[in-house]
């Protein structure tokens, strides 16, 4: 199936819905931060410890975190490898002088690898972040999930990263998301309408629902976090640690 | 009507090109795009130039033979064959860029015409229903509703010329074979070869080394029997059912009868 | 020379199946030994080359185009006549024939059209086993119409491109040989000359029209399907490339070419709209079934056609013909409409055009029945003239179309060369003085589906000495094909072939197209000469003869149609009668009909090669017919 260029299509379709649904998800959970700052622990906190828990005590704590960590690592590494594989020999099949004229192709459909490659970009950053708190212009404490979220965001240039992002984010989506329904042939011509309008609908559902999270921060709209409360937060997670 | 015409002029295969200019006048608005580029080479011969080389066969939009890129599109302007492109179209005096195909896959043999052989392999792969002359069942033992008929149909007017491979920015063929495996596959004769037909029809495309579909759509855009992206879906999960079903392998030859 | 046809004897029903029964076969051992080769790709080139690979010979396939599925079979659009009688109208293999015969003026051998109308269900079953999408009924069965005027539906349909849909079958067939190992397909490759050894045709020499090579090819026998030489009149509904070059040299090496006078001119093809033009449309004859033609009854009527009321409008064809109307048979209405074109009633910028009026039937069947049956013909036609036929009346006006006439073969479809067949448009073929409507691809499906494999096996099954491409016949072919290429170049004037093509055209259609006689043929045959004289002085082709030349491949084939055309109005001034599409104004009926004259030409002329100087020598075939009685044909 690697060996064959549709094969490999469908696999960069695959672990392209992986991160999709991967990306549902933790749009999902990030909206658990639009709850505010709450009285003895800010809902996304509790979140995010649950996460970690999750599995325990038949799995080990962190485990389900690192398990998916590691496929969407996977998931990443493969479907850049099949892109760029892909993306070669696309332009082995084009010689020079290839007309510059476009003939109605979107332009989404055009900025896949500018988009992917910010996003990846994105992605690292975001993590040196918010995962490994490497990034710590603003104040930034493990488990602390929402005092850093507001910390971070009051800062307009993290909030322009993210929304910028999330614009390309969406670009990449719109594209990706039907592309994905055809290249794994799900669509059928009664069903492409409602593919492509699912595709528009998915897309702006993602990015909103990611966009809340800085914009509604840097507007004042949540509250800022409870300092005692985190405190008390940190050191429980320290103490079991 | 008067024109400016820049065309593409390539000795042979291989070498590089460059555009010519060449003015033509008092073109009749009526004559197609083809017989303006006649008109020219009448000219040309009078000039005791070289004449301009292009394909073109049945000048009714059915044979496949023209091959032209006017103005960056494949074909022309208005998704009809280049020998369905009239004059009218085009505004007096403009500037027209006649090229080739470009596709690494289609390689220029001279001027404007090109090889386009690589396709007919692609449906040597497996684009038929092996069957030999001789003794065949009753037509109407097996019925074709006629919306299946008609989903068939609308694959199998594919005209073969290539331009959906000149479009695609990754000089992919996935319009031209999804359109013969969706003809084929859909009908009951072609259900015995269903998986092996994709597979090979898939694996000599990329034995040509046509490019992959990332769902630009301009082949369909292009298309001038206006055959839908639906094919290309239909290509897609044709090929993936046919390597999850494990088949015995088909013979590397047929026998002979 | 005797002309002698080979018919089997025995009841007409039994003679394919006593020939059948009789041939001699090859062993499916020896098959791979055996070389064939197939010129042309089209229905029956592709159809044959295919059946025999699948036998086991080794074929050698070649065609001019980039990719055999190019052929012009595939430009065909109507149907596919077969006597299925899936309408229970009591259709038979009997009733073809006989509408055949009678269609084609009496002018075909029975024998032949009696084999085709039997195969005609074969062709079905094997087209829709290969996966040709003909349309099917609702309930699943395939679809038939009726066709031309027949009074059964036996025609079967795949949209308007039932040519298309044909043609890829037998090319897929072709390209699965390919796959095979058994057939060789070489593409821009064009004959130019067949090679005989002790009589036979052991070989050609083609040219590799991208290299220019000249190459040589061996084989145990020679099938010529290289289509028809309509392209004689320039502009035709023929593709740019349809040419005679491949029968035209066979017919100097002896092969006889029988009835040239016999060419169809369509009459409904969208007319002419500028000198520049280089060629013209067909529209569907479907179309007639439900469009009425007319001109304005006053000459130089320029109202649009739908203010012109009723009575002003001359129903030409359904007064003249009541009982068939606008359904005439082609050669009839063809002529009809150049008679009123004649008297200054045509319409359209060139004063050669009629109207061709969707009106009533819309009225009576709604816009959406019209749509269903014609709308891609509808759309082809805006997208050529950029008029509306559901608003406007279409104009059309007859176009050469189909060569009847072509190589003479006897019922094994073999020429009068040994080892040298000729299948398809490419043979003087089975419909006599005129093509029925459907029946062109019919034909070249039976010849190359069902009858030159097994002809062409009987005559492999014979012992014959190995021929090696270094024969000295080989040598000799060669040298003429390069002396012929080097003369063209060296010609070195100043006008393209296609200028003397036009002007070739111009005289052959006015005085040898749809109306003949005698003084114009004689006048026609200087003019045709002097252009030749012309071209032979004035012509310019581009220098390189070892490259992709098109401005060679074309000049090389307007020689041969200069030579052609000569023999074309020879056999119109021998043919002193009016049949079918060859119509002579000195012989008709007082009411302006196609006077026949069974007694002197019921017969076959087959034309043999004198030299470029000397005048051509005819030979006649008689033609016998005891199951059809000869009958005068009316429509009226």
């Amino acid at each position: 199936m690697w060996r064959s260029t549709i094969g490999k299509k469908t696999i960069v379709a695959v672990t392209g819905a992986i991160l999709l649904g991967y990306l549902v998800l933790h749009m999902a959970g990030n909206l658990n931060s639009l709850f505010g700052p709450g009285g003895a622990e800010p809902r996304v906190d509790w979140y995010a410890s649950w996460l970690r828990e999750f599995g325990e005590p038949l799995l080990p704590y962190e485990s389900v975190v690192w398990m998916v960590r590691a496929v969407l690592l996977t998931a990443v590494v493969v479907h850049i490898i099949g892109v760029v594989q892909l993306s070669a020999r696309n332009r082995a099949a084009r010689p020079a002088h290839f007309p510059a004229r476009k003939i109605g192709r979107s332009w989404e459909s055009r900025l896949m690898m500018l988009s992917g490659l910010l996003l990846l970009a994105f992605i690292v950053f975001h993590i040196l972040q918010f995962t490994t708190l490497t990034i710590d212009v603003t104040p930034l404490e493990h488990g602390a999930v929402y005092a850093n979220l507001y910390n971070a965001f009051q800062e307009w240039y993290f909030v322009a990263i993210y929304v910028v992002a999330l614009v390309f984010l969406g670009l990449h989506l719109r594209h990706a998301i039907w592309s994905l329904a055809q290249t794994l042939g799900l669509d059928s011509p009664e069903r492409n309408r409602g593919i492509r309008y699912g595709a528009t609908g998915l897309t702006v559902l993602l990015v909103v629902g990611f966009a809340l999270v800085p914009v509604l921060f840097w507007t004042g709209v949540l509250a800022a976090p409870d300092e005692e409360s985190a405190t008390a937060m940190i050191n429980s997670l320290k103490g079991r640690a | 009507m008067n024109f400016k015409l820049e065309i593409w002029r390539q000795f042979e295969s291989g070498q590089d090109g460059a555009f010519e200019t060449f003015e033509v006048s008092g073109i009749d608005p009526e004559a197609s795009f083809l017989e303006m580029l006649d008109q020219l080479n009448e000219r040309l011969s009078h000039e005791k130039r070289r004449t301009v080389a292009f394909d073109s066969d049945c000048r009714e939009g059915i044979c496949g033979s023209c091959s032209l890129v006017i103005d960056g599109n494949p074909h022309g302007p208005r998704q009809v064959t280049s020998c369905q492109t009239y004059m009218r179209d085009f505004i007096d005096g403009a500037t027209i860029k006649v090229e080739p195909y470009r596709s690494t896959t289609l390689p220029v043999i001279r001027d404007l015409v090109t090889d386009r052989s690589a396709l007919d392999r692609v449906i040597e792969a497996g684009g038929y229903i092996s069957t030999t002359t001789g003794p065949q069942p009753d037509p109407n033992a097996m019925l074709v509703a006629p919306d299946v008929q008609e989903e068939v149909m609308d694959a199998a007017i594919c005209i073969g010329c290539g331009a959906c491979v000149a479009a695609c920015p990754n000089g992919a063929a996935m319009l031209f074979t999804g359109a013969k495996v969706t003809h084929l596959n859909l009908l009951p004769q072609g259900q015995p070869e269903r998986e092996s037909r994709a597979i090979s029809m898939v694996n000599q495309m990329d034995e040509e080394g046509f490019g992959g579909c990332t769902n630009y759509g301009e082949c369909a855009r292009v298309c001038p029997q206006e055959i839908s992206l639906d094919v290309i879906g239909m290509l897609n999960r044709e090929y993936r059912k046919a390597t999850v079903k494990k088949k015995p392998k088909a013979p590397p030859k047929m026998l002979t009868q | 020379m005797k002309l002698h046809a080979k018919i089997p004897d025995g009841p007409i029903e039994h003679k394919w199946r006593t020939w059948l029964d009789a041939h001699k076969l090859v062993g499916p051992r020896n098959r791979a030994g055996k070389n064939v080769i197939v010129i042309g790709t089209g229905l029956a080139g592709g159809a044959a080359a295919a059946t025999l690979g699948a036998h086991g010979f080794k074929v050698k396939s070649f065609c001019f185009q980039d990719s055999p599925r190019r052929a012009h079979s595939i430009a065909a659009q109507g149907g596919i006549n077969a006597t299925k009688d899936f309408a229970n109208e009591g259709d038979s293999t009997r009733r073809l024939f006989a509408d055949t015969i009678k269609g084609g003026d009496f002018r075909s051998r029975e024998a032949n059209v009696w084999r085709l109308a039997e195969l005609s269900e074969n062709i079905i079953d094997q087209a829709v086993a290969q996966g040709v999408p003909f349309n099917r009924e609702y309930g699943g069965q395939l679809a038939t119409r009726s066709f031309g005027g027949v009074l059964v539906q036996r025609t079967f349909y795949s949209r308007g491109q039932t040519g298309q849909q044909l043609l890829l079958g037998a090319y897929q067939a072709l390209e699965h040989q390919v796959a095979a190992g058994n057939v060789s397909v070489h593409s821009r490759h064009e004959m130019l000359d067949i090679v005989i050894v002790d009589g036979e045709a052991r070989g050609v020499i083609v040219r590799d029209l991208v290299t220019g090579e000249i190459e040589r090819h061996a084989a145990e026998a020679v099938v010529l399907a290289s289509g028809g030489y309509t392209n004689v009149y320039y502009l035709s509904t023929n593709a740019m490339g349809s040419n005679v070059t491949a029968t035209w040299r066979a017919h100097r090496h002896g092969a006889l070419m029988a009835n040239p006078c016999f060419t169809q001119i369509h009459p409904t093809c969208i007319p002419q709209s500028g000198e520049y033009q280089s060629k013209l449309t067909l529209m569907s004859e479907s179309l007639r079934n439900d469009g009425r033609i007319w001109v304005p009854r006053k000459s130089g009527d320029d109202r649009r056609p739908a203010d012109i009321p009723e009575p002003e409008r001359l129903y030409f064809l359904e007064e003249r013909y009541p009982a068939f109307g606008n359904l005439a048979p082609r050669d009839i209405a063809s002529r009809a409409a150049k008679v009123v074109c004649d008297e200054g009633l045509g319409v359209g910028g060139t004063g050669r055009g009629v109207y061709l009026d969707f009106r009533d039937a819309i009225e009576q069947h709604g816009r959406e029945v019209i749509q269903d049956r014609y709308q891609n013909l509808f759309e082809m036609y805006e997208r050529i003239t950029g008029e509306n036929p559901y608003e406007t009346p279409m104009m059309i006006y007859p176009a050469p179309h189909y060569a009847m006439g072509g190589l003479w073969v006897d019922y094994e479809l073999q020429t009068t060369i040994p080892g040298l067949f000729a299948i398809g448009e490419a043979n003087f073929s089975d419909h006599g003085a005129n093509r029925l409507g459907a029946s062109a691809l019919m034909q070249a499906l039976a010849d190359g589906y069902f009858i030159a494999p097994h002809t062409v096996t009987n005559h492999m099954a014979a012992k014959r000495g190995e021929v090696s491409t270094s024969d000295s016949a080989f040598d000799a072919a060669q040298d003429d094909v390069e002396s012929h290429i080097a003369a063209l170049v060296d010609v070195g004037g100043s006008r393209s072939a296609q200028e003397f093509h036009r002007e070739m055209g111009n005289v052959m259609l006015d005085k040898c197209g749809m109306a003949r006689n005698a003084e114009g043929l004689n006048e026609a045959l200087c003019k045709v000469r002097e252009i030749k004289d012309e071209f032979w002085r004035d012509l310019r082709v581009d220098p390189g003869v070892e490259e992709l030349n098109q401005s060679l491949e074309y000049a090389n084939r307007v020689s041969d149609f200069l030579e052609m055309g000569e023999l074309l109005c020879h056999d119109a001034l021998r043919r002193e009668e009016s049949c079918g599409g060859h119509f002579r104004e000195e012989y008709e009926t007082e009411d302006g009909e196609a006077l026949r004259d069974d007694e002197n030409f019921a017969k076959v002329t087959a034309w043999q090669y004198q030299g470029e100087k000397g005048d051509p020598i005819p030979h006649d075939e008689q033609l016998d017919f005891e199951e059809v009685k000869l009958a005068t044909r009316s429509y009226k």
